[in-house]
């Protein structure tokens, strides 16, 4: 069997390498692009001096004073709670459990406007939860608790998921040997899970954390758009938009800092 | 004398498990068997770590397990030290804290020097302040059995002790070993594939194949009138 040399790289074959690579340069770059120059308008469209005196506007300080306390809540209410409940699913072996964590992964793909409605019908008067709620007169939509309810609801699918999967990996020999020597189960968590979890921990509460501080739609219709009371971050860059710009984009610029700076974190925390 | 009494039922995905042996201090028993034939899924109903479906585990005179009397002792209740194969060492402690863990019922210098005592006593004194991933294997091991034994169990069991280790330390650190799980005095269960570990660590062989004893015996009475083509292999030193 004769075997044919292979023949010289002729034209056709450069213009057809050429062409990809310059598909690949002018397909990346349009989304690059499409990325940058938005954060690129956000950051060089003012001048230091107009984007502190956008500070300076009312709406500003109670903002970001509401928004830290919500986002802070919020994060502790995820961590308290999602740290239990991401042990015993990450336990649990079964189809019922997994159907369990498929739901609780929910918020993170429903669109904002679903989330505000489905909290209104749970918790808000005419909702699931109404008239118990009406009986203790608690009133919680439109209120800074209904602010933390639409963060947590939104937020805790990134700490949970990240938890579950720090336990899945947790060796099932250091649990074995750790009970062999007399622990509890709270032992085994406290002593064992936790200490050996808590860069993964960490790194899914600063996700939740980011994404609890961008919370603006199920923030909206369900604790509304009120000035120091439920006003976060995110709404009061759309109230300003209608007024002044400059404010709107000062407040971006404090959120795209702190997101940026909460992704470094992240990746440094998952490296380790 | 100390002895642990086992006898388990129970199924295991496709496997049934139905074991019966009993070990006393003194002279431990071995455990052989191809891979799947239940050694492992064996050594977790001992430890508790899995429900047998019917049987009896009796350490001395405290019953940990009947599934006539609905009785099912929890592993943190059982008092059997437990070394894995991998030994498991707590990688976010250093070794005087992996040994600290276990030890219970005492406090503050008793307790230290409770944990300081069983590392010398397995030549492991100068390692209290390492940190597992700075430790041989060899060195691994003996950690792990410092820690099982600083917990003061009642029985012991040790799947696979060596199979982790380098071959050319192998023969120290069996030797090593045989000698204190001889000294320990309490029923002491070995897993291994090796028949070079069975003949060292000497007591009854039990050879269990596909869930259930296929034979037991002293390693001269295998070798004499070997009853399958496992333990005829295994005798030979070709077990798989």
């Amino acid at each position: 069997m004769t075997v044919a040399a292979a023949p010289a790289r002729g034209w056709r074959e450069r213009v057809a390498a050429a062409a990809w690579r310059a598909a690949l340069g002018v397909l990346s770059g349009a989304l690059l692009l499409l990325v940058l120059l938005p954060i690129a308008g956000l950051l060089f469209t003012s001048s230091p001096g107009r984007l502190l005196r956008g500070l300076g506007d009312p709406l500003v300080g109670p903002a970001i004073r509401l928004t830290l306390a919500t986002t802070i809540a919020s994060l502790l209410l995820i961590v308290l709670c999602g740290t239990p409940l991401a042990w015993v699913l990450a336990r649990q072996r079964g189809r019922r459990w997994r159907v369990l964590e498929t739901v609780i992964d929910l918020p993170v793909v429903l669109p904002p406007a679903v989330a505000g409605v489905a909290l209104l019908l749970a918790f808000g008067r005419r909702g699931l939860l109404g008239p118990e709620l009406e009986l203790f007169g608690i009133g919680l939509p439109f209120s800074r608790a209904a602010v933390v309810l639409a963060q947590s609801f939104v937020a805790a699918p990134f700490y949970v998921q990240a938890a579950i999967a720090a336990f899945r990996r947790l060796d099932p020999d250091l649990i074995l040997v750790a009970r062999t020597l007399r622990a509890s189960w709270p032992r085994v968590f406290f002593t064992v899970a936790i200490p050996l979890s808590w860069p993964a921990l960490a790194g899914g509460a600063a996700l939740s954390w980011a994404r609890a501080l961008g919370e603006f739609g199920a923030t909206l219709m369900f604790a509304g758009n009120l000035a120091g009371r439920t006003q976060t971050l995110p709404l009061a860059i759309y109230t300003a938009l209608e007024s002044d710009l400059q404010t709107a984009q000062s407040l971006s610029i404090i959120l795209v800092a702190v997101a940026f700076a909460l992704l470094i974190a992240i990746r440094a925390g998952s490296r380790r | 004398m100390s002895t642990l009494d086992v006898d388990v039922h129970g199924v295991i995905g496709a496997l049934t498990i139905d074991v019966r042996f009993t070990v006393s201090g003194g002279a431990p028993v071995v455990i052989v068997g191809p891979n799947g034939s239940g050694k492992t899924s064996l050594l977790m109903m001992i430890l508790g770590a899995l429900a047998p479906r019917r049987g009896r585990i009796l350490l001395d005179d405290a019953l940990l397990f009947d599934g006539a009397r609905a009785v099912d002792v929890p592993v943190e209740r059982r008092r059997i030290g437990f070394v894995p194969q991998r030994y498991a060492l707590f990688p976010h402690l250093d070794v005087r804290g992996n040994v600290l863990y276990g030890v219970g019922g005492v406090r503050g210098e008793e307790r230290e020097r409770r944990a300081r005592d069983v590392l010398s006593d397995l030549d492991a004194g100068a390692l209290a302040a390492r940190r597992p991933t700075e430790l041989s294997g060899g060195e691994m091991q003996r950690v792990a059995l410092a820690r099982a034994l600083a917990s003061q169990p009642h029985a012991l069991l040790m799947d696979e002790p060596l199979a982790a280790l380098d071959v050319s330390i192998r023969r120290d650190v069996r030797r090593f070993l045989a000698d204190r799980v001889r000294s320990l005095r309490m029923p002491t269960v070995i897993v291994t594939h090796d028949v070079a570990d069975a003949e060292a660590l000497g007591g009854e062989i039990v050879v269990i194949e596909g869930g259930a004893v296929a034979q037991t015996g002293r390693l001269a009475d295998l070798a004499a009138g070997p009853q399958t083509e496992f333990v005829r292999q295994f005798v030979a030193g070709r077990a798989p």
